[in-house]
């Protein structure tokens, strides 16, 4: 496969997960600020900070409000990362790889891509209730991954896009919690009360875990949440899960059996061994924050070492 | 509910592809203007609404050029067909033929022998001072000798209903794509109707098109790649159309590289060999080595690779010296020179400016005349003389008598009509036709063809670029 078009695949998919992501996230905000008590103020900031778009958003809001954020992280044509930005980035990469794709691929990203355009012109932040459009967004995105699964052959490029769509997941994945642990940190006479509990269960919610956590652990504690999105290895939102995914599709590209042949196989093969050697309590009690600071940045390497092994015209030129 | 009749249609002063001038319906059109008149208007505004739709949703989009804001648009598609009779496709195909071998073999002397020009046929200046002859292409002998592999002849009828080339388009010319959507869209519009009337299929075009491209390569199975400028160019959703229709690798310049004069795709695992490659990038952007020093859409040796006969390009390099329009009026010449036949499909009548004579008529009769620039194209850098102001008159005098050689002028052509959806109901608009030609180891012409239509009401220009449609084109033999 070409390397760009390793590279558009890769990206067409990341840039997917994380418009799903995004509508995801809003839903549940706005479900939250309607079920906040009146004397707690809507809480918006929170979701900015999890996108990791907050310094963007600073630089361009002097405050913090429901229409500000909805239009910055759903509309806002000048964030990179926001909903309307993935759509149109994820459809540039398939445009440039059309003939990778099928034609039921291409016509749901085209679909996506007059939805956004269109919620752009008829101003849907400013809407009263904008919970509809961003699940329509959502159910897109669904359709989109329902599509790559039926359509297209598991080869290279198959590939390539589960490991953009896991890394993005991972990636969202720990921000969300880290925004939970970092921010929403309630005082110790809320812990376990009503509005800690609401938060919770918003977090899980917003990475679509809600049921599946309930049915596995019954009642919500910061342990067990913590535990199942960052080591479960069933749920497929769970950060272990997305890396285990990145490994085996890294190893169905290059054939490889045993240990790692390239540095992306490395990297990625010592972050899951972590994972999956770790005990949730030792990492709460050396600090949560740090941890998933440190995957964080540990995931930026292994998608470094994935474009440098794969993507890189220089390298695979010199490849025998 | 408005009924559709053709009370107020006008045929007066046109040829029209419909209707007689007293309004009865041609012969090969009745079964579909019966079957139009029973539906409504109201039905047919909803079909022609959802086709908009489907062409989004199939992001058969283009980017304008002169628009700085890169605007994205789609090539209206009109969903009244024009209908060609059989017997009418018949005479154009054996006119293109005889034209399309005579180009060849003209170009193929051009660059080698120049028996045409010692015999004075044509002046060797006239081929020498063109831009688009190529001197690095000079004693090049392509595969099989074809040069002109793809070909998307420009055909106008004018009011006499006789059919006439307008222009060649021998550089690889875009629109198949269209052809073929439109008549994927066209068979869900009017399932019925398209059933009942027989019409000769075109979904073969890229078995075609592949099979040539294969049958050119000494290499089996041939790797095939089709070459794009890239994502920003206005025909980028036909060069992806093509390749995942041919199932070729669809690549950029930056994605190839030339290693021992052989040409290589760059891969996750390697590089890869490529052996032929029909490429949508212009003749002075291939290869920065050989042509312009400062394009980044080719790739550096790929000129060399295809001299040393390690790949080959789909249309060879140097073509363009027969899309000259100084070129075009020596047609005839050139049928008969290589042929010793009469030409079938005629010519419009032309106006060399570089002839003193030619060039102080077109001078006094400007305003009745098209001008257009010789190595130009895509409706760029002409004047039509009934349409246009004293003003930019007199700036054509002054660009024709600065370089002469580089204008000709035409008579203004009115057009055929075909029956077309607008605003104001079903109103007649002018048309154009092109086939599209396939050459290798012999010449395929596949019965189908672009109508692009001017859909401005009386305007005369089709180019998509300038607000043109486009419009199935039928062709049937029951009727």
């Amino acid at each position: 496969m070409l390397s760009r078009v390793a590279d558009a695949m890769y990206w067409m998919n990341r840039y997917m997960e994380r418009a799903e992501n995004y509508a995801r996230f809003m839903d549940v905000s706005f479900n939250l600020s309607l079920e906040l008590p009146p004397h707690v103020s809507e809480q918006w900031q929170p979701l900015v900070v999890t996108t990791g778009d907050w310094e963007l958003y600073s630089e361009k809001h002097e405050s913090i409000n429901k229409e500000n954020v909805i239009y910055f992280l759903g509309f806002d044509p000048k964030n990179p990362n926001s909903i309307y930005n993935c759509i149109v980035n994820a459809r540039e990469n398939a445009r440039a790889i059309r003939p990778e794709i099928t034609k039921e691929l291409w016509a749901q990203i085209n679909y996506l891509y007059y939805f956004v355009k269109n919620g752009l012109e008829k101003k849907i932040w400013v809407k009263k209730d904008p919970r509809i459009y961003f699940d329509e967004i959502k159910k897109g995105c669904q359709l989109f991954w329902g599509i790559v699964d039926a359509t297209i052959s598991r080869t290279e490029g198959w590939h390539f896009g589960r490991i953009g769509k896991m890394l993005e997941r991972a990636d969202k994945t720990s921000r969300i919690l880290d925004v939970k642990y970092h921010i929403l940190l309630p005082t110790a006479q809320d812990i376990g009360g009503s509005i800690d509990i609401i938060q919770w269960a918003a977090l899980l919610k917003s990475v679509s875990a809600y049921d599946m956590y309930r049915k596995l652990y019954g009642k919500l504690t910061s342990v067990g949440i913590a535990k199942f999105l960052i080591l479960d290895n069933e749920f497929p939102r769970s950060m272990l899960l997305c890396l285990e995914h990145t490994a085996i599709s890294l190893r169905m590209i290059s054939g490889n059996t045993n240990g790692y042949s390239n540095q992306a196989e490395k990297e990625v093969g010592m972050l899951t061994s972590q994972l999956v050697f770790a005990d949730i309590n030792d990492i709460i009690s050396s600090g949560m924050h740090e941890y998933l600071d440190k995957f964080q940045i540990d995931l930026l390497k292994v998608a470094e070492a994935i474009s440098d092994s794969f993507f890189s015209v220089e390298k695979n030129i010199a490849k025998a | 509910m408005p009924k559709i009749d053709f009370q107020s249609y006008e045929t007066e002063g046109f040829f029209d592809e419909t209707f007689e001038n007293d309004k009865i319906v041609k012969p090969h059109y009745a079964l579909f203007i019966d079957w139009l008149q029973k539906m409504g208007l109201k039905k047919l505004n909803m079909l022609q609404h959802s086709t908009d739709r489907v062409q989004l949703s199939m992001g058969m989009t283009f980017n304008v050029y002169s628009d700085n804001q890169g605007v994205e648009r789609i090539l209206h598609l009109d969903i009244i067909p024009r209908i060609i009779s059989g017997q009418d496709w018949d005479l154009l195909e054996r006119g293109l033929k005889q034209r399309i071998y005579a180009m060849n073999l003209f170009i193929d002397d051009i660059y080698n022998d120049q028996k045409i020009l010692k015999d004075k046929i044509i002046p060797k200046e006239l081929i020498l001072s063109s831009s688009s002859y190529l001197k690095q292409c000079v004693g090049l002998k392509p595969p099989k000798g074809v040069w002109v592999h793809i070909t998307g002849t420009d055909i106008i009828r004018g009011a006499d209903g006789s059919y006439y080339v307008l222009e060649d388009n021998l550089r690889c010319p875009s629109g198949v794509s269209y052809m073929l959507e439109n008549r994927e869209i066209l068979k869900r519009t009017f399932p019925e109707v398209f059933e009942k009337l027989n019409v000769r299929p075109v979904y073969n075009y890229s078995h075609y098109l592949r099979d040539m491209l294969e049958s050119l390569s000494p290499v089996f199975p041939a790797s095939i790649a089709v070459l794009t400028p890239g994502t920003y160019n206005s025909a980028y959703f036909e060069h992806a159309y093509l390749a995942q229709q041919m199932g070729a690798e669809l690549v950029e310049g930056r994605d190839l590289v030339v290693q021992d004069d052989f040409v290589y795709k760059i891969t996750t695992k390697g590089l890869k060999r490529i052996d032929v490659i029909y490429r949508r990038v212009d003749d002075d952007f291939i290869d920065p080595e050989v042509f312009r020093a400062d394009s980044m859409l080719g790739t550096p040796g790929l000129f060399r690779a295809y001299l040393k006969g390690n790949v080959v390009l789909i249309n060879a390099p140097g073509t363009g010296v027969a899309d000259d329009k100084a070129v075009y009026a020596y047609v005839p010449d050139i049928i008969k020179y290589y042929l010793g036949e009469e030409m079938l499909l005629p010519n419009i009548e032309t106006f060399l400016c570089d002839r003193e004579k030619e060039r102080d008529y077109v001078i006094d009769n400007i305003s009745k005349l098209v001008i257009k620039q010789t190595d130009a194209s895509g409706g760029y850098g002409m004047l039509i003389g009934p349409k246009s102001t004293k003003e930019e008159q007199a700036e054509f005098i002054q660009k024709i008598k600065k370089s002469p050689r580089n204008y000709i002028a035409q008579p203004t052509i009115n057009l055929s009509r075909v029956p077309t959806l607008s605003d104001q109901g079903i109103e007649g608009r002018h048309v154009d036709l092109r086939p599209y030609v396939l050459y290798g180891s012999d010449i395929n012409i596949i019965p189908g063809a672009l109508t692009r239509v001017a859909l401005k009401k009386g305007s005369l220009v089709v180019n998509s670029s300038q607000g043109g449609g486009s419009k199935d084109t039928w062709v049937v033999d029951n009727f």
